[in-house]
């Protein structure tokens, strides 16, 4: 950061007219060709060396600066007949329609004119749109008899993209031009144009600037053929009809041919601007692909405006594939040791550190806490090789920058794409660790919402002092345990850390003193006083709340009973904290989980993200200590229920069934009657899906009543670590209705799902009711 | 006690939004994040099963984009605490508002291509048990059809004939639009559903007519609603619309399980209903209404705005975040929406 920075504090737009262009303009361009047998550009053509220059080593013949460092010069070509700029034509026809054909005065009276001026002026102070009240005067503006001299008007057409048609006679460009030069100054307000930036007649090229080509850099094959740009062979195009146009209409040619050639290079010109215009056929290459031009190069999301000016590509980037790591914070990110050295951070040397970038750079740029670069004061960059780096070492002083390896503590940007809201960029703390993943901690996937099947995560590195210090106090993770989107916690305990937290804390649960202190010392929280007693779950987890903290809320595994018990809930979901201490309830998702956290939501808003921070590391890491005491597995045996179960089951289905049936029975009898406003058939249907719909209800809360707190599966599915008990009761019991478009399944074969059930079949099973488990395998 | 509002002045302050924050960017994401997860599933009727209303994403995009013809507009009516139990008058209401035509009263329909003629028979109990007036019926046929001879609950229409070759046509067309015949309901108003939510009676529709619904008699004036946002608009003015758009916003995302944040819809709606009328979000609203050149070349359409800015001699003061994302500058927001200045000394 040196030198003064300027500030563009305004952008004004505006035509260029033909004058300015010239001016602007190093070279008039006439000869079509590019290069000369030699290989060499040749002068007046559009390879021009005044135009600029993009070969190193090279100078410009304009400024003098070497290639790379020219931004590159305008040319110019004389059109040898005015041609309608395609972006106009619209704007041009409606000009005319709305002028007089004999004066150019805008067929408006003057008590009008009056009005619309005071109008249009209130907008413009106002900064508003005036694009609405120009409409209306264009509207207005059509008449057929001018006010002012009392010439009849004829009606003005357009024929899509350039043509403008009088009556039945098709007008020239140059008559557009003079019909517009006709326009006097004082009503240009009237149809939208800025006196002060643009004239109407400005619309009508007499001249086209030729860009530099830079703009268009001719690429070299490996064959050494020469690939140009395609605006480049756009504006041989323009070139060579200009210059037939000329030579014909000095040789006296007659106005046919004048003419054709003449619309030939609107053609041309109305191409070479956009290559889209609808009413052309598009310009094509010789390959047939069609040439992109100006406005193809500007529009979408491939164009320079998205792609290239609201995005961009950066260095000081990575990006590789994730995995977990539970016991960095989750303020962290584990970076690969092979980025860690690939990206640099800038360090401006000093007296007091000095001595430190010394051992960067002795350490080289491939040993670790290395360096890559040294930037001297005088902005030359220099590698730092095995080789040279004595040499770097002796000639560094203070005022130096040195680019080194990327640190422990340092602050990078990290990111997964999609990147749907704020939490999908965050600020982490570097920890460099061996392998070739990013780890992270399990906690910050919710709000990436990432998962370790493969994802990819990028990183980037700040640069800048600044950038470091505003990203590590709004962007830092702990900042972001709150999400702005309902005020509840998104980075949480999960999975595990919520099967642990329960297992830890459930009623019941104790440890010997021996189990808690290991448990403690794992989670790396300080060691409690030994008291010689065994210690419950609940005096454990204790340990991390704050001491001053109360509480009273229900668990995720709240049963919602009619009436609550309180205190004396069976399932032990009436959490109470007294001063810091569990006194009833079970830790579940409800306390710490992502999405739903309540104590860890009441730490962020009284305690700030510190101690937040502190706690989901410390909580989440004991939660898996004693997930691990206790041990924790899930298979298909916990989805087993004995064979009095199953017979429940299959009895409520059979009859679930025969109800069906009946409707059905009573649908073709028509002793059905319909709800209002439905038909018959749809009656039928919602009737249908309902029984059904109870019927896997009830087979599953058959199936739930035999599953026990024991059972893993549901631990998992009532503390809201994963599944849900729709899942176990679907592997245990019924699988159910299967619906498409909120409808039973009725399509597949004319008139059955299936070719094994009978036409027009609409039974239970017929229609997609799948009355066996997942476990049991699915019929047929 | 002091010492408390100090506590709670400080919880407050720290609640609060801070200066520079990018309020419209977070509730942009808060709302269009939950958007990427909501489904096209519409399956879930609200409410009242008998009508079908569009929810979910397809419904939140006809919100935003402040459409003129929302796919299902439907009303609900509620009634004054003097009316809203009696199953009668409500069902009179019922009957006024929803569509009836003279199709649905009918008995007996015969077309007799023998006599060249239609004769009906209208049904006494299906009349009483709409509440319908016989004779407004009649008069209503009266003046649709000329050729009519009314013969009590018998009647018989003959068609204009004017080109023999077409009469059957004429007769069938006749028929179509006998039965067709509107007898009873309010403009753009469809199909009625009588509910009992609780211990009153409510009126579910199809179609909305808020206007006319809203001047009948016994209706709650406070409580009956539309989803049609323009007509609350109209009808009611833009702070009731900016208030349905946050309600049916709102109601929609709940539906699909979602939880944001009241005061980001608020922003949106408030955005939307600034200018005195309800504006869209998108090319046609709000983004295509930016002072910015620039931010509305990036946007859409970037060369018709390129070269309107030209002619119109626009001028673009770099006040917006995207004009100085595109110039490379810092942008002003957050912590670049403030500056240092030096103050002299002395």
């Amino acid at each position: 950061m040196k030198g003064i920075l300027k500030k563009i504090s305004e952008i004004d737009f505006g035509l260029m007219s033909p004058e300015n262009i010239r001016k602007m303009s190093v070279t008039k361009i006439v000869t079509p060709d590019t290069y000369d047998e030699d290989g060499y550009p040749i002068e007046a053509g559009l390879m021009d060396p005044r135009l600029g220059v993009i070969d190193p080593g090279l100078r410009c013949r304009s400024c003098g600066s070497k290639g790379g460092d020219c931004q590159g010069h305008f040319g110019h070509i004389n059109l040898a007949r005015p041609v309608i700029h395609v972006g106009f034509a619209d704007t041009i026809h409606k000009i005319l329609r709305s002028t007089c054909k004999d004066c150019g005065q805008v067929l408006l009276t003057e008590s009008e004119k009056v009005d619309y001026k005071e109008k249009i002026e209130t907008l413009i102070r106002n900064e508003e749109s005036i694009t609405g009240i120009i409409k209306e005067i264009y509207a207005v503006a059509r008449r057929d008899k001018c006010p002012s001299c009392g010439e009849e008007q004829e009606d003005v057409k357009i024929d899509k993209p350039v043509s403008i048609v009088e009556g039945n006679y098709k007008l020239t460009a140059s008559e557009v031009r003079e019909r517009l030069e006709a326009i006097p100054e004082d009503d240009y307000v009237y149809v939208g144009i800025n006196h002060e930036v643009a004239k109407p007649e400005w619309m009508v090229l007499t001249v086209l600037p030729v860009p530099p080509v830079t703009v268009r850099p001719s690429i070299t094959l490996e064959t050494g053929e020469r690939s140009e740009d395609d605006l480049t062979h756009k504006l041989v195009d323009i070139l060579r009809i200009n210059q037939r146009l000329k030579e014909n209409m000095e040789a006296g040619a007659p106005q046919l041919i004048v003419e054709d050639l003449w619309e030939l290079l609107q053609y041309h010109v109305t191409t070479y601007f956009d290559n889209e215009a609808s009413g052309v056929p598009p310009a094509r290459h010789r390959s047939g692909r069609p040439l992109k031009t100006l406005a193809q190069r500007l529009k979408g999301k491939e164009g320079r405006f998205r792609s290239n000016l609201s995005g961009k590509r950066v260095n000081f980037s990575a990006r590789t594939v994730i995995s977990p790591d539970p016991n960095i914070s989750i303020n962290e990110v584990g970076v690969p040791e092979m980025i860690a050295t690939e990206v640099t951070v800038p360090v401006f040397v000093t007296e007091w550190n000095i001595e430190k970038m010394k051992e960067y750079i002795m350490n080289g740029p491939k040993k670790h806490p290395g360096a890559n670069y040294v930037i001297r004061p005088d902005d030359r960059k220099i590698r730092v090789y095995d080789e040279t780096k004595e040499t770097v070492i002796e000639k560094l002083e203070p005022g130096f920058v040195v680019e080194r390896h990327l640190m422990d503590g340092d602050v990078v940007l990290f990111n997964r794409q999609p990147s749907l809201h704020r939490m999908s960029m965050m600020a982490h703390e570097v920890k460099v660790l061996p392998y070739k993943t990013f780890r992270l901690n399990l906690c910050v996937c919710p709000p990436y919402n990432a998962d370790f099947d493969g994802d990819e995560m990028n990183m980037h590195v700040f640069q800048t002092e600044e950038s470091r210090a505003e990203a590590k106090s709004l962007m830092r993770v702990q900042e972001h345990i709150l999400s702005p989107r309902f005020g509840g916690p998104i980075i949480g305990g999960i999975h595990d850390h919520i099967s642990g937290a329960y297992l830890l804390t459930r009623e019941g649960s104790v440890f010997s003193e021996e189990d808690v202190f290991q448990m403690v010392k794992r989670a790396r929280m300080p060691l409690p006083k030994a008291t010689g007693e065994d210690w419950t779950g609940k005096q454990v987890f204790s340990l991390l709340l704050p001491n001053d903290l109360n509480m009273v809320y229900r668990a995720e595994i709240c049963r919602k009973c009619d009436e609550c018990l309180k205190l004396e809930c069976k399932n032990d979901a009436y959490v109470v904290i007294e001063n810091g201490q569990i006194k009833s309830g079970a830790m579940d998702e409800k306390a710490y989980g992502a999405f739903s956290g309540k104590i860890l939501d009441s730490i962020v808003k009284e305690y700030g993200t510190d101690k937040a921070r502190e706690f989901l590391d410390t909580s989440t890491k004991l939660a898996i200590a004693g997930i691990m005491k206790r041990g924790f597995t899930t298979s298909t045996a916990d989805e087993e229920i004995p064979k009095e179960a199953k017979d429940r089951i299959e009895q409520l289905l059979a009859n679930a069934e025969q109800k069906v049936e009946q409707l059905i029975e009573a649908y073709h009898n028509e002793e059905l009657e319909a709800l209002p406003g439905r038909s018959l058939r749809e009656t039928l249907e919602m009737k249908i899906m309902q029984v059904l719909g109870e019927a896997r209800d009830k087979s599953g809360e058959i199936a739930e009543s035999y599953f026990g707190m024991e059972n893993h599966a549901v631990i998992m599915a009532l503390t809201g670590a994963r599944g849900s008990m729709l899942n176990l009761t679907q592997i245990a019991a019924c699988v159910g209705q299967q619906s498409v478009r909120g409808g039973r399944i009725e399509r597949g074969y004319s008139n059955r799902t299936l070719p094994h059930f009978y036409v027009g079949e609409m039974g239970a099973k017929a229609s997609g009711f799948v009355h066996s488990s997942y476990k049991k395998g699915l019929d047929p | 006690m002091d010492e408390l509002v100090k506590e709670i002045k400080k919880a407050n302050q720290r609640a609060g939004v801070e200066n520079g924050e990018a309020v419209g960017t977070v509730a942009a994401q808060s709302v269009g994040e939950p958007g990427t997860q909501m489904t096209m599933r519409t399956f879930h009727y609200a409410g009242v099963a008998e009508l079908n209303v569009t929810l979910g994403l397809p419904r939140l995009i006809e919100i935003v984009d402040a459409r003129k013809k929302i796919s299902t507009p439907t009303m609900g009516i509620y009634f004054d605490e003097e009316y809203s139990a009696d199953e009668e008058f409500v069902r009179r209401i019922a009957n006024r508002i929803g569509k009836i035509i003279l199709n649905d009263i009918l008995k007996d329909f015969n077309v007799n291509y023998a006599n060249m003629n239609l004769s009906i028979e209208i049904d006494e109990e299906k009349i009483a048990d709409k509440r319908l007036d016989y004779d407004e019926i009649i008069a209503k046929i009266e003046k649709a059809f000329k050729k009519v001879d009314i013969d009590k609950n018998l009647l018989s229409f003959e068609p204009t004939i004017s080109d023999p070759k077409h009469a059957i046509r004429e007769l069938r067309l006749l028929a179509d639009k006998v039965r067709d015949l509107q007898i009873s309901g309010v403009k753009n108003i469809g199909k009625v559903v009588i509910r009992k939510e609780g211990p009153e009676w409510a009126i579910h529709t199809e179609g909305s007519n808020l206007g006319a619904v809203l001047k009948m008699e016994g209706v709650n004036k406070t409580r009956t609603s539309t989803n049609d946002i323009h007509e609350v608009e109209k009808v009611l003015g833009v702070e009731a619309a900016r208030n349905a758009i946050i309600h049916e916003a709102q109601s929609t995302m709940e539906e699909q399980g979602l939880t944001v944040d009241v005061r980001h819809i608020m922003l949106v709606a408030d955005m939307m209903t600034a200018d005195g009328k309800v504006k869209s979000i998108g090319r046609h609203g709000i983004s295509g209404e930016k002072a910015s050149v620039l931010a509305r070349a990036s946007f859409e359409e970037t060369g018709k705005h390129l070269l309107r800015a030209s002619i119109r001699g626009e001028v673009d003061h770099l006040t917006g975040i995207i004009e100085n994302i595109i110039i490379g500058q810092p942008i002003p927001l957050g912590t670049g929406s403030v500056g240092v200045v030096m103050k002299d000394k002395k």
